[in-house]
């Protein structure tokens, strides 16, 4: 099947999605990420690279971090950042989400940075842009519905790379919410992709998604049996209406079961790291004394991020 | 007017008719077939040389949302007969709106119009529709469309009711809470796509209830446009014990996998979802064993409608002018003869009916199609004389092309 987010050279013109890339193009973000964690400290913080372009933050849906840090990565590309806050414009008069990247297509955009409540929408825009021969118009996803959160994925690589150097001696477990992650479903792909050995999902059965076992995942139940031995551990975030169906009975049973302590974290390796997409829930998957502890790795996350996305913008608009 | 199909091989399935031979028409109705009738003069000859000649084909579902344009994709894909679901806007839920749609179609007089009454009060699953009345006006059985029943209270009496009658009532099993939220089969590919799921259960579940109504109540049911290995079971287990039920397929869901999903592509979005492999083999074999007739399905949307993401998008797919062609495609893949293929499309839905069509014994009334099984084309929006251009087949090459169709003896359509 044709792979919408690379051009015809094989090079990546869009990031949709973590899944179906080579092991070469995350390699390529990661050590491009290196190179820019140098230009976040110095006093001048930008290089020229995207000099003249317009990157579009299309926000269908809110978050105020994630629009941040991309726009600090573009604007330390020196690229024209325009915010948009749909919610509030042309989506509650009707416009069409294609009729708006028309619109924006006009004003001359070179980058489009997307979040979508609907899975697959960014892969729309791309097919469309392509449709219309916009090949030098590119689409970043930045989390759409439950599918694919690419940048959260590959900035979470570079976190465990600058900790553990080799992917493929480690144990990895992703803890909680999976069912409704994009998160964890573009950090499944990637640490398959760079080649870690064991990948493990632990959570209730009612927040796992069906034939997890598929995407090469272990799944387990319970949280000291599925940590043991664990090098890296990332937390997902869950959501308060989660609560209010079926899915679970309380915050507190949650935490009780799933919330990650100091007692349930001794059963990985002790040099394992902490992760977490945030923002986080303090004592409903997380503990205090886990999150502010020695092995939590969440701020450094937050650096990382700013460089990846400045990797991914500027390898995409320079394909 | 008397007309002769020369040069054709008639394929009649149902009276196992399958030989190059002369097919006579007069009054409307099949004269003869191979020796022409005694002092048949022909005002018209219809050459069918390299083609098949056979009964009209009968769909069992086809949404019209422009009547005309629909009508002439019906017998531009040899469509005779098309039974209309009650999901227009609005529901088929009163005897003047049947009479309108009746009344329209005869004006348009192509394909013949069976519409299906609504069950209940605008497919609320709450009041009964007038079904006696809607029944007068011409509505050959009633159903919910593809809308669940949520109240089974609801459904066990409009059941009784329609037992009462001796209506037919027909029903898509899906189960409402099951199947409220969901885009895809709950499986590997919406795992994957992180799209929510709908699963096999919500359609075994809604089986499990009607099947047991229709042992409470004698009621007739045809379910439509099963999806999974395991609702066909269900079926076929309370045909064995002998139960007034049947079903019918939709055709993607014979030729297409949850897979065709591929990267969100809003085409292979369905109600019911497409499953998996094992389910569509499962569905391939009912259809290959006889179980279950083929139908189109169609459902025309707006271009607009279909460039959305996946989970917004309309579900549905055109139908009408592929159903003849998918079916060979189907068949073909299968390994089943032309005839027991033609017979899932012409005399099994008829049969389903309680019809007396798809079929072209003399005396039969002179539905026909006549198609080029060899003949290839591109399926392309031009190519549609349907409104809805929306198919996951757009782009491919297609084997199979209707070249006449008649009804009631009268040629409808030239191609």
């Amino acid at each position: 099947m044709h792979n919408p987010q690379l051009n015809k050279d094989g090079e990546l013109t869009h990031l949709l999605s973590i899944e179906g890339l080579p092991q070469r193009i995350l390699t390529q973000i990661l050590d491009t990420a290196e190179s820019f964690m140098e230009v976040s400290a110095r006093d001048v913080k930008k290089v020229p690279l995207l000099r003249g372009k317009s990157v579009f933050n299309l926000f269908f849906e809110n978050s105020t971090r994630t629009r941040t840090t991309f726009e600090i990565a573009a604007k330390r590309l020196s690229a024209d950042v325009i915010n948009l806050d749909i919610n509030k414009s042309s989506a509650s008069k009707g416009e069409t989400l294609l009729d708006t990247i028309d619109n924006l297509c006009a004003m001359h955009a070179n980058l489009f940075v997307v979040r979508h409540a609907s899975s697959g929408a960014p892969f729309l825009i791309a097919e469309h842009l392509q449709r219309i021969g916009l090949n030098d118009v590119h689409v970043v996803n930045a989390g759409d519905g439950r599918h694919a959160h690419p940048t959260q994925g590959l900035l979470d690589m570079y976190t465990i790379r600058h900790y553990k150097k080799d992917f493929t001696q480690l144990r990895v477990a992703i803890v909680g919410d999976i069912l409704h992650s994009r998160v964890a479903r573009s950090d499944i792909h990637a640490l398959t992709i760079l080649g870690v050995p064991e990948v493990r999902a632990i959570g209730p059965e009612t927040l796992l998604p069906k034939h997890l076992d598929k995407l090469g995942v272990h799944v387990f139940h319970d949280m000291e049996e599925g940590l043991k031995d664990c090098d890296v551990v990332i937390m997902l975030r869950l959501q308060n209406e989660r609560m209010t169906g079926a899915l679970l009975p309380s915050a507190g049973e949650y935490f009780r079961h799933y919330g990650l302590t100091p007692q349930k974290l001794a059963a990985a390796r002790p040099d394992a790291i902490v992760m977490h997409p945030g923002p986080m829930n303090r004592g409903v998957e997380i503990h205090s004394a886990v999150a502010d502890g020695p092995q939590a790795v969440i701020l450094p996350q937050v650096t990382f991020g700013i460089a990846v996305r400045m990797a991914v913008m500027s390898i995409v608009a320079g394909n | 007017m008397n007309i002769v199909i020369e040069n054709g091989r008639v394929i009649d399935p149902k009276n196992a008719v399958d030989r190059n031979a002369s097919l006579f028409i007069a009054n409307g109705k099949v004269a003869g077939l191979g020796e022409a009738p005694a002092g048949f003069v022909a005002e018209q000859t219809i050459d069918a040389t390299g083609c098949v000649v056979c009964p009209g084909l009968i769909d069992l579902g086809a949404r019209l949302n422009s009547i005309e344009a629909e009508l002439a994709a019906a017998v531009a894909g040899g469509v005779t007969s098309l039974v209309v679901p009650p999901d227009a806007d609005p529901p088929l839920d009163e005897p003047e709106l049947a009479d309108r749609l009746v009344h329209r179609a005869k004006e348009i007089a192509r394909a013949r119009v069976l519409p299906l009454g609504a069950l209940t009060l605008g497919l609320k699953g709450e009041r009964l529709a007038e079904l006696a009345g809607l029944k007068k006006a011409g509505c050959v059985a009633f159903s919910q469309a593809s809308v669940p029943m949520i109240d089974s209270e609801a459904l066990l009496r409009a059941m009784e009711y329609a037992a009462t009658f001796g209506f037919a009532v027909w029903l898509q099993p899906q189960d409402y809470w099951l199947s409220r939220n969901g885009i895809a089969h709950e499986g590997e590919v919406a795992s994957r796509l992180g799209l929510a799921g709908i699963p096999v259960a919500a359609e075994s579940i809604a089986i499990a209830t009607i099947v047991q109504f229709v042992r409470d109540t004698g009621c007739r049911v045809h379910l439509t446009r099963l999806s999974s290995a395991d609702g066909v079971a269900l079926v076929k287990a309370a045909s064995a014990d002998g139960l007034p039920v049947t079903f019918d397929i939709g055709v993607h869901h014979l030729l297409l996998t949850d897979n065709d999903i591929g990267y969100f592509n809003p085409h292979a979005r369905f109600v019911p979802p497409l499953r998996t492999e094992r389910d569509r083999q499962a569905l391939s074999d009912a259809v290959v064993a006889g179980l279950a007739p083929i139908c189109s399905d169609h459902t025309p949307v707006g271009a607009d409608e279909k460039l959305l993401p996946f989970g917004e998008a309309k579900a549905g797919a055109t139908g009408l002018e592929v159903l003849l062609p998918l079916t060979l495609r189907w068949a073909e893949a299968a390994g089943v003869t032309l005839s027991a293929a033609l017979a899932r499309i012409t005399a099994a839905p008829a049969e389903v009916l309680g019809l007396q069509r798809g079929q072209l014994a003399p005396g039969a009334t002179a539905d026909v199609c006549v198609f080029d099984p060899a003949a290839v084309w591109q399926l392309t929006p031009d190519a549609l004389k349907s409104r809805g251009k929306n198919s996951p087949w757009t782009g491919y090459l297609l084997n199979g092309k209707v070249r006449r169709t008649l009804v009631g003896g009268r040629v409808v359509y030239s191609g």
